[in-house]
């Protein structure tokens, strides 16, 4: 019941993603953050087992800083989707690994991109994407609304609009959901929605 | 040549042309779909083993002011056979540091054995004991390069390093989870709803043990897999101590002694005249 969902906007690209990690029937926790921060200006959203969602996006993302280190440049985000999906398919037929991955950066020549990639590395550009069951519900709701170059504003609104309707529909709807954001001035953590919270872990 | 008559095996034909009101409703006798299934009786079994966690036994741990409680059962079976009671499912790593058992208990041991070696490795390596988030991601990268060949573990590392308390859930099939609270286990779900409703974070440490004591007892009650004794362990910023190891069937009239029924008329000795 994993949803991991991301557009791109004027001048940056969201990515949102559920933070359930469910074994079975059981909920072990409700905060797992999916979506890793690969560079400064790079934002890597996974959905997929949880040993190699883990594995393969840290992976990559030490890969993409060995890059940076050995050449003083960093990777430009095609550059590094394509990375990401010739190792997928390098596994493929060996040791595949299931993780479906949506990659979103900011170039300084090119602006924000979004790069769909699934668990049998097929690899695409687009400007809206999902993943997961949550993906029937915001496919349809970003069809709807989507239009080119939206502000931040309206992003987070279309956003919010995919997460009411995954909860009102989705049979075991997760319960919350972290937005990330990558512009110019680099990825970083833009909010949480959260429908149950954690006992808060300092005493009150 | 006579053409057989199959008209008897026709189920409406007696009453298709019955105009009498009260016999209508019995035209067409009650039907139920029956699962599309070759194993009528079996079918149910496979879809609740799928959903029942495989491993049988009840484990929890969380972390709190005074640090991480650590607690489980003892019971270990084989199907419908209890191999053993008194099996120790809280395994000594180093003096800071527990694991659980939960799974395989060949490969649970195993594999806790081994993070000791490497943790005290990285002692001698860096002088300076590992971290419970490095003791973890070394048992999660070993874990997970075995992924697909058939080991069982599900474990929670429970420790206090330089950062506090620190408590991760590691399994075979390579997730590891940094939290507060976990519970391990087929006896798992019911542990976490008591565990869940008596937490506080600022709870003493008899209060603790006494939560994770009666969260193991509630799962031994419901779960068949779990039983034995519940042991009890205290990680704090000197390493662990064990605080109780109780019989579950002596808690159990603890928690819920045997009320004397009122008598109401008690028999008397008749006088002899």
């Amino acid at each position: 019941m994993e949803c991991v969902f991301g557009l791109v906007g004027k001048g940056f690209a969201l990515v949102v993603a559920d933070t359930s990690a469910v074994h079975s029937i059981l909920v072990h926790k409700s905060n797992e953050d999916k979506v890793m921060i690969l560079d400064s200006h790079k934002l890597m959203g996974a959905s997929g087992e949880p040993g190699d969602r883990v594995q393969f996006t840290e992976y990559i993302q030490k890969n993409v800083a060995l890059y940076q280190f050995r050449n003083g440049i960093p990777l430009t985000t095609a550059a590094a989707a394509n990375f990401t999906r010739g190792e997928l398919a390098t596994a493929l037929r060996k040791n595949p690994y299931s993780v479906n991955i949506l990659l979103a950066g900011y170039d300084k020549e090119t602006g924000p991109s979004l790069y769909y990639i699934d668990y049998i590395a097929s690899l695409h550009k687009v400007d809206k994407a999902a993943f997961g069951y949550g993906s029937y519900f915001s496919l349809a709701m970003m069809d709807r609304h989507y239009h080119r170059d939206m502000t931040v504003e309206e992003a987070i609104e279309l956003v919010d609009k995919c997460i009411i309707e995954i909860r009102t529909r989705l049979v075991v709807a997760p319960p919350n959901f972290v937005i990330k954001i990558v512009d110019e001035k680099g990825a970083r953590e833009y909010a949480w929605r959260e429908s149950i919270k954690d006992a808060p872990l300092s005493a009150v | 040549m006579m053409k057989i008559d199959f008209s008897g095996l026709e189920q409406n034909a007696s009453l298709r042309g019955n105009p009498n009101e009260l016999l209508s409703g019995l035209s067409t006798a009650p039907e139920f779909q029956i699962p599309n299934t070759n194993d009528f009786d079996g079918f149910q079994k496979e879809s609740i083993q799928m959903v029942k966690p495989a491993k049988g036994t009840t484990t929890l741990a969380f972390i709190f002011k005074e640090g991480v409680m650590v607690a489980a059962d003892s019971r270990a079976s084989m199907g419908g056979y209890i191999s053993s009671q008194s099996v120790k499912k809280i395994i000594e790593i180093n003096p800071h540091m527990l694991g659980t058992m939960a799974g395989g208990a060949a490969d649970c041991q195993f594999w806790h054995r081994n993070l000791g070696i490497k943790c005290r490795l990285h002692e001698l390596a860096n002088k300076r004991r590992i971290s419970v988030t490095g003791a973890s991601k070394l048992l999660a990268n070993i874990l997970y390069s075995y992924r697909g060949m058939g080991l069982s573990v599900g474990t929670m590392i429970a420790g206090w390093d330089e950062k506090g308390p620190g408590l991760y859930y590691v399994d075979s099939e390579g997730g590891r989870l940094k939290g507060t609270r976990f519970s391990v286990g087929s006896g798992s779900p019911y542990a976490y709803g008591v565990l869940d409703s008596g937490y506080h974070y600022d709870m003493s440490v008899e209060e603790a043990a006494e939560l994770a004591r009666r969260a193991i007892y509630h799962a031994t009650f419901r779960d068949g897999a779990s039983g034995g004794v519940v042991s009890v362990y205290h990680v704090g910023p000197n390493g662990w101590k064990k605080l109780s190891g109780d019989d579950v069937g002596e808690l159990h009239y603890t928690y819920y002694p045997v009320e004397p029924t009122t008598i109401e008329q008690e028999m008397a000795e008749v006088s002899v005249s």
